[in-house]
């Protein structure tokens, strides 16, 4: 460990040189005076701080008392009021302790500890040439004594051996976590003909005549609790459903009866990555994803007015039935949510 | 309770101010921001349907028509129901004052009786939602869990899961309902104001309506974990964990790298 | 390192069991060695320190929380003390967290402590790998703990992600809706990968127990192992340190491990955790009560995932939909692609890289322990400052909604201006940000050359006046001079002396190419040789008004400094102004 080189005087002598017979760069001057610290010479200082860690550590001991009392004393309880106070009493509690150790333990080391610098050699990363000589040495005597360069069969043996392995592990996790491994069920819904459209979450049936104009209804299938696995189907056939005025609804030929008088159908399942998109504004007729604002026209086929979104929202036929309830006239007649590769196929 | 929520908002305002700052200039700010506000002066007088209408010819034919039938700059409000001018009025959206993407918040310009009169006569137009009643909004006959299941599906995509608020397209935003009465809570369900869409009984029914207030009369309260920081989600927490945290913790670093004196 | 015997019973009692741990691991030896190790003393360098903290928080929290937490997805009913949950289905995953936030003592400053510590843990990796980069100490010879702790920042994220979602509410299981309609873009294998993750259709019933498994075993064991190789790294290369006199590449100047740091580092410990714990008992984080268990129909305004994801969020935002096509009946999703990919995979794939291709840029093959002041590498400084430029953008667009609705903007206006922004902000930053470090190379130049300015006006017999400058001591002077200043790359011409065109010119031209992208603009340190010029031309500066040259043949005559230097640019006399 060496201290403080020379060098100081170094930048006034330059002054004096004649230019040419300078280095090109500066000399570094070593290293700066040490400054002492208040406490180094006044006793009382020094004690004065001495006392700072002691009531530092002294408050955190009395914190994690006050924590253990808090924790006996202040329960939960039942209400918001209770739950606030007992984990603010703990909280406040435990962050003292800690900030108590914390806090003395620095001012420990600045106040008091010796605070003169050292300075401690580096060296470089690389290894002497002898210890490279006597690596390759080591690594070449090694392969003479396995005489694996001579063994060509052994090695391609044990490369096969253990190139293949894995694949008792891999195998059977790829096999098993993807379930069943049938993505074509990403094309169906449980929506069929038939099917009665029910409010969410109470699965109340819809009549027609009780969606009025300007109204939004968050719709599920009636027998959703009948699937097997209802959020996964659920995650798939949710649909909104919303009556415009027909002056204001524009319909593509071939989807005239996809809707009842002004009733449509749209899937929730936003078509960018797959978002419940639910935030219908009356006025402007427009549905907009509040995940990353894909803006969707209701009055025109859902179509895409704003945002990420590619695709309109799939469209879902409905009619009514005898006792003037909604009802699907069948599935989505395209996959529902974020588009994949084999979507189309 | 209400009223420390709300002025909590405003709290929070600069810090987020802050964050846009760094981007955005007031001059950008100036361009976006949608223009703003000239005050119509507001006159009243006294009772009954007739009262009701000299206050509509006075205050509001302007835009709705002296039918009240429409014009192009205000829907007919035959039909619309004494609901609706109770929401209207009575939390100071209407009569507009502002040229804004939506009619906003603003002091009442009505006392209640006026209001009253008002919504009677625009009541006697055409039929339409009434006026709930102080037990149809009670809090306290609520079941807040179903509450809690109906706003989520319903409400929460545009108001926030607690009712925070938040935007819409094209400079609407869905308000915060902390500080929003019963009354006017069921209303705005009732009647879809602005770009809000219309909950009929048939699809949320009176029942749920009051289980919805009663959820929404729980929230902007008392948070168990601490301060609610505006119930914004991740957004606010991550720039308090920057802010705090790494503030605090940056401070800690340089007092112990500075020597001691 | 040496104990020296006294007969008190506590010292022989140490000195027993240092002797038996001696004998049987030769413990004294590693000891001596490492207990008055200098470490150098900055509070930059802390900056991991919080990350290693808050993450050592993390452990502790997270053991507590696994005693309560169930990894289920199994549909129960809740009954318990939070009024607006009771009789609702909810996963068991859902109702574990309710009940270990309200029933358990202490449960709710756990979870708020675990979640704090997490942001705080990325906020601290994020800002450290800033210290890391902005000051070189990637070069050579710590490339590979760069990446060490790049791999560090990687898993970060993915053990965050996976303990967000744990809970099973509404607001992350739409983030992992999200995640789902990412994955399913990937072209050919996007619906499989799906399957891969949630063991079937989303959000199936598989999900919970795995992420479980990859938050509280997989991706911590992982990172563990890697800390680990990060420090280990940090012993055998030893700490770097920032300029100043007495420290070189070839020394290392601080202060003992013991008892030093013992007390610094040990202290700092409690501090990030007493600092984490205040912000737990103050301040709530992720209420899940409030969005209530995942159900794929509701929805929350402002769904957004934490801070650290925040930019794939707001990428995926900016993104126009039209970028979709469909390709011989295959749907490609660059709507998708490109910002939840592409876009990260460049950020980081940059980041990851860079200390090789500045290496490859600079041709330096020197270690290098003595750390650059980033005004130095004005390049570098840019190029980093333009990243972060792009990553701010990305998260303030992430929070979009929340922009406009504090400020009352419409929010097809904001994503507008940020769809400019991430293509001209990033450039605009990495201008500005160098000529900034131009101007200040240019001041230190300014500076060592002419000195302090002293405030005192003299007036020569000529009638000239002037105002005297102070020159810089030795050790002030050193700080602003001490750097190399690098120059591009000079590469051997592309034929020889036969005229007969050389193997490997096209990559040594690329390499030239991108030398004078990082070197061509420059401003080189005062050498001895500047300095006594612009002395003997001015030495009355220094000396006061007995010279008598005018002041016209001191202009210029010097690159880089001017004679009077404007007061505005006026140094503390310590220097270190950054």
């Amino acid at each position: 460990m060496s201290n403080h080189d020379t060098g100081h005087e170094a930048g006034n002598e330059l002054v004096t040189h004649a230019p040419g017979a300078l280095p090109d760069k500066f000399e570094n001057p070593g290293h700066p005076e040490h400054h002492d610290r208040l406490g180094d010479n006044d006793p009382k200082a020094n004690k004065k701080a001495e006392r700072q860690v002691v009531v530092l550590f002294a408050i955190s001991v009395l914190a994690t008392l006050g924590f253990l009392v808090a924790y006996f004393t202040l329960p939960p309880g039942e209400t918001p009021e209770s739950m606030l106070r007992s984990n603010l009493a703990l909280g406040l509690g435990l962050a003292l302790s800690l900030l108590g150790i914390g806090l003395a333990a620095v001012h420990w080391a600045k106040a008091l500890m010796n605070d003169h610098e050292k300075s401690e050699e580096r060296h470089v990363q690389r290894s002497s040439d002898e210890n490279r000589a006597g690596a390759v040495a080591a690594l070449k005597d090694g392969a003479e004594d396995s005489a694996i360069g001579r063994r060509g069969v052994l090695q391609g043996a044990m490369i096969s051996a253990l190139a293949l392995f894995p694949l008792a592990i891999i195998v059977p996790i790829v096999g098993n976590v993807g379930g069943d491994w049938n993505v074509s069920k990403f094309r169906h819904t449980m929506w069929k003909k038939g099917t009665k459209l029910a409010t969410d979450p109470t699965g109340r049936p819809i009549k027609a005549a009780d969606v009025t104009i300007g109204s939004v209804f968050h719709v599920i299938p009636e027998d959703l609790d009948e699937a097997e696995h209802p959020l996964d189907e659920k995650a798939k056939a949710v649909v909104l459903l919303v009556r415009l005025d027909p002056a204001d609804l524009n319909e593509a030929e071939d989807r005239k009866g996809w809707s009842y008088d002004g009733i449509v159908a749209y899937s929730k399942i936003c078509t960018h990555v797959g978002c419940p998109v639910a935030l219908y504004e009356q006025q402007t007729h427009h549905l907009l994803c509040p995940c990353h604002q894909s803006t969707f026209d209701v009055a025109n086929g859902a179509r895409v007015v704003f945002g990420p979104a590619k695709r309109p929202l799939p469209q879902l036929p409905i009619t009514v039935d005898d006792e003037g309830y909604l009802i699907a006239q069948s599935d989505f007649t395209e996959p529902v949510g974020p588009s994949y590769w084999e979507r189309l196929k | 309770m209400k009223a420390l929520a709300a002025r909590r908002q405003d709290r929070r305002a600069p810090i987020v101010l802050l964050l846009l700052a760094l981007l955005l200039t007031g001059g950008l700010y100036a361009v976006l921001a949608p223009t703003s506000a000239d005050a119509t002066p507001v006159k009243a007088s006294t009772n009954d349907i007739d009262t009701g209408e000299k206050l509509f010819q006075a205050n509001c034919a302007t835009c709705h028509g002296p039918a009240a039938s429409g014009t192009a700059s205000g829907p007919s409000l035959i039909g619309v129901g004494a609901a609706a001018v109770d929401f209207q009025v009575g939390t100071g959206r209407m009569p507009m004052q502002m040229n804004g993407p939506q009619a906003q918040v603003k002091p009442v310009q009505f006392d209640q009786e006026q209001i009253n009169q008002l919504a009677a006569f625009v009541a006697s137009l055409g039929a339409g939602p009434a006026i709930p009643t102080a037990e149809q909004v009670d809090p306290a006959l609520g079941d807040v869990a179903n509450g809690m299941l109906i706003f989520r599906t319903n409400c929460a995509m545009c108001h926030n899961a607690v009712g925070a608020g938040g935007a819409l397209s094209q400079g609407k935003f869905a308000p915060n309902l902390w500080a929003t009465t019963p009354t006017h809570l069921y209303e705005a369900m009732l009647t879809g104001p602005q770009s809000m869409p219309v909950f009929n009984d048939a699809n949320i029914t009176p029942e749920e309506k009051r289980d919805i207030i009663a959820f929404i009369d729980q929230q902007g309260g008392t948070s168990p974990g601490g301060l609610d920081l505006g119930a914004l989600g991740p957004v606010s927490e991550g720039l308090w964990a920057w802010v705090v945290g790494m503030g605090l913790l940056i401070g800690a670093a340089v007092w112990i790298g500075a020597k001691s004196s | 390192m040496t104990t020296t015997a006294t007969p008190t019973p506590v010292e022989k009692l140490a000195a027993g069991t240092a002797d038996y741990l001696d004998q049987r691991t030769g413990i004294g030896t590693f000891v001596k060695t490492f207990a008055r190790k200098v470490f150098p003393d900055h509070w930059s360098f802390l900056l991991g320190e919080i990350a290693l903290f808050s993450f050592i928080t993390i452990l502790i929290s997270g053991v507590f929380l696994t005693l309560f937490f169930v990894p289920s997805m199994n549909e129960v009913h809740y009954e318990g003390p939070w009024a607006a949950m009771n009789g609702v289905e909810m996963s068991e995953a859902f109702a574990s967290t309710l009940r270990l936030s309200f029933e358990v003592r202490g449960g709710l400053l756990m979870r708020q402590i675990h979640h704090w510590a997490a942001l705080i843990f990325m906020a601290a990796i994020v800002t450290h790998m800033m210290r890391v980069f902005f000051t070189g100490a990637f070069r050579k010879p710590r490339e590979v703990n760069w990446v060490v702790g790049f791999l560090l920042l990687i898993l970060g994220l993915a053990a965050g992600f996976s303990g967000y979602s744990l809970p099973d509410d509404v607001l992350s299981g739409n983030g992992l809706r999200i995640t789902d309609g990412v994955v399913r873009s990937i072209p050919i294998i996007g619906s499989y990968t799906s399957y891969f993750l949630f063991g079937g259709e989303f959000p199936g019933t598989d999900l919970i127990p795995r992420l479980f498994t990859v938050h509280i075993l997989l991706v911590p064991g992982i990172i563990l192992a890697l800390i680990g190789l990060h420090l280990f790294f940090v012993v055998l290369h030893k700490h770097t340190q920032y300029p100043g006199s007495g420290r070189s590449d070839k020394n290392v100047v601080g202060y003992p491990l013991f008892p030093i740091y013992v007390a610094k580092a040990g202290g700092y410990f409690f501090t990030v955790f007493g600092v984490i714990a205040l912000m737990a008992a103050t301040m709530s984080i992720n209420p899940v009560w409030n969005y209530g268990p995942y159900d794929p129909s509701p929805v929350s305004a402002g769904a957004q995932p934490d801070w650290y994801m925040l930019f794939l969020e707001g990428s995926l935002r900016l993104m126009p939909g039209f970028t979709e096509f469909v390709v011989l009946g295959y749907t490609v999703s660059l709507n998708v692609l490109i910002p939840a990919m592409v876009v990260p995979g460049i950020l980081f794939t940059l980041l990851a890289a860079y200390p090789f291709i500045e290496a490859f840029a600079t041709g330096d093959k020197r270690e290098h322990h003595v750390l650059d002041r980033p005004r130095n590498r004005p390049f570098r400084t840019a190029f980093g400052v333009s990243l972060l430029t792009a990553f701010f953008i990305l998260v303030l667009a992430g929070s979009n909604d929340l922009i406009a609705t504090h400020f009352h903007l419409s929010i097809n206006d904001i994503t507008w201006v940020f769809r400019v922004l991430i293509f001209v902000g990033p450039w605009f930053a990495f201008w500005v940000t160098k000529r900034i470090c131009l101007g200040l190379q240019r001041k230190d130049r300014e500076l060592v050359l002419h000195g302090h300015e002293t405030g005192r006006i003299v007036r020569f017999a000529n009638g000239e006046y002037i105002e005297v400058h102070k020159p810089l001591d030795a050790h002030e002077r050193w700080l602003r001079v001490q750097h190399d200043a690098i120059r591009p790359l000079e590469i051997e011409p592309a034929e020889d002396s036969r005229g007969v065109r050389r193997k490997g010119y096209a990559l040594d031209r690329m390499r030239q190419r991108l030398s004078q992208t990082f070197y061509e603009d420059r401003i080189e340190p005062v050498t001895p040789t500047e300095l006594a010029a612009s002395h003997s031309h001015g030495e009355h500066d220094a000396v006061g008004p007995a010279d008598e040259h005018a002041p016209a043949a001191l202009t210029g005559a010097v690159g880089g400094g001017q004679h009077l230097v404007d007061p505005q640019d006026e140094t503390t006399p310590d220097g270190r102004n950054r």
